[in-house]
């Protein structure tokens, strides 16, 4: 293209020329995803930021995200993270064969991809889902303690136990206090399935249980109230039977699963990052959808054989692939590292 | 729109017939990338788990050498692996996926280079502070994990 390059001002200037080889509508396409993509920069820097600030207690990745579909009850972390990787980078490998096919004008090839494109773009999106609810239901159950730290159960092995696992039913009076009762017109956040004292309770019936706190375990010399054959470098610290009631003594809040506020994996952060960032990015995900879908019709219409270039095709392919990449980052921050 | 395409992977060690096969190899090239993430993440070998080298001690070299091999220092071997890999991967999608690799050498610069120094700057600050925040919290008189 650089024949194309005049001498009058006025060509150079008014969109006659292509300064980068490229079009004006890929390139504004690249540069969009370059701010989009310093966007996604902060929120993981600021992910990092956080994480670096409470490095010795931040929940590990591995007990959280361990569910796989009809495998229910067994600790598979990572698995069906890297399913869902791989159905994103397989939609973008059928996405780059639909902007292949258009540079050879081939109609129907490209909308088959395309169509390929978006049924993987909706699957990872349902799996976003399927993760989702997995994480806000939670699995064990915890204890919030005065300071703000979430404490969690294990048994002498050192595995978790769930709370409905211990628990007692103690003929309790409170009721989930609905907006109809009130003098005022206000309700309050749905109560979690336990009471305090039931826990308490539950925990002081089975001496087989034990607290494990959010700290993380890693300097061996330190006995002090640490369970002494439990603890493993780089995990989280257990304590004994005496130190465990004494942390009870201070729980206000009973926690299941996730929500904005708190959350039964560890720091409160976790869960609104995990939330806002897997959040924005299946939100991405999901307008590549729709607008994979609007170039879709477009492509079967016949709209690009008419205009005689399928680059429309490439622009939406790059906005795809980029959703690809920022989940690979989102991958490493959130499930590996 | 026809393009020329470039063919050739990995420095010009692996050359395509076509623009097809071409990224039917880099989608194997990365599988096999995320199939070893997966592996590492949940073997988590021993040996990687220790950083290699423990933070010298001293004066203003033991310092200057710290944040000259800190990669080695203060990040776990498995971790800097997922970095580089990821990088690795972000490169092959951007580069065959994006078709960066056939882009003029301006656009390419413009958009990556910016990228880049925006990312180091901001993870830089965020990642100290983060870091000297987690020091003020150790070290303090105040107690605020109960």
């Amino acid at each position: 293209m650089g024949a194309t390059v005049t001498t009058t001002e006025e060509k150079i200037w008014n969109g006659g020329n292509e300064p980068m080889g490229a079009s004006y509508g890929k390139m504004m396409m690249w540069f969009f995803i370059l701010s989009d993509a310093l966007t996604f920069t902060g929120f993981l820097a600021a992910y990092g930021f956080s994480r670096f600030k409470f490095a010795e207690s931040w929940p590990i990745a591995d007990e959280v995200f361990n569910h796989f579909p009809f495998m229910h009850g067994h600790d598979l972390p990572m698995l069906y993270v890297a399913l869902m990787t791989f159905i994103l980078i397989f939609s973008s490998v059928t996405m780059v064969l639909a902007v292949d096919a258009g540079h050879h004008m081939q109609k129907s090839k490209v909308a088959f991809y395309m169509f390929l494109t978006i049924i993987g773009g909706l699957i990872f999106v349902g799996s976003q889902a399927w993760e989702w609810k997995n994480f806000i239901k939670g699995e064990y159950g915890a204890i919030e303690t005065k300071g703000g730290s979430i404490i969690q159960f294990v048994d002498q092995d050192g595995k978790r136990i769930q709370l409905e696992k211990f628990a007692k039913t103690l003929p309790g009076d409170r009721v989930q206090h609905e907006r109809k009762n009130g003098i005022w017109f206000t309700k309050e956040a749905s109560l979690p399935g336990y009471s305090i004292a039931e826990v308490v309770e539950g925990f002081k019936a089975n001496p087989n249980i034990l607290v494990r706190t959010q700290q993380m375990y890693l300097d061996k010399n330190d006995k002090t109230g640490v369970h002494p054959t439990l603890n493993k470098e780089k995990h989280k610290t257990i304590l004994t039977r005496e130190e465990s009631l004494a942390r009870l003594n201070d729980a206000v809040h009973v926690v299941q699963g996730a929500n904005l506020v708190r959350n039964e994996y560890g720091n409160k952060q976790f869960a609104n990052f995990f939330f806002f960032i897997t959040g924005f990015h299946g939100f991405h995900v999901f307008s590549g959808v729709v607008i994979n879908f609007i170039i879709f019709l477009n492509v079967i219409l016949g709209t690009y054989e008419r205009r005689k270039n399928y680059e429309m095709v490439e622009k939406v392919g790059l906005y795809w692939h980029f959703v690809d990449l920022v989940w690979v980052f989102v991958f490493t921050f959130f499930y590996l590292v | 729109m026809a393009h020329a395409h470039n063919l050739a992977i990995f420095r010009g060690r692996l050359k395509f017939k076509s623009n097809e096969q071409k990224i039917w190899g880099v989608l194997i090239f990365l599988s096999i990338v995320t199939a070893i993430e997966v592996v590492l993440g949940i073997y988590k070998p021993a040996a990687l788990m220790t950083a290699w080298i423990s933070p010298f001690e001293g004066g203003f070299g033991a310092t200057l050498m710290n944040m000259i091999l800190s990669p080695f220092i203060y990040i776990i071997p498995l971790n800097l692996i997922f970095l580089v890999l990821t990088i690795v991967k972000a490169y092959y999608i951007t580069w065959d996926f994006m078709h960066m690799r056939d882009e003029k050498s301006s656009l390419r610069r413009s958009v990556v280079w910016t990228f880049v120094f925006l990312a180091l700057y901001i993870a830089l600050i965020f990642l100290l502070e983060g870091g000297y925040i987690f020091d003020v919290y150790k070290s303090s008189i105040i107690k605020w994990n109960f």
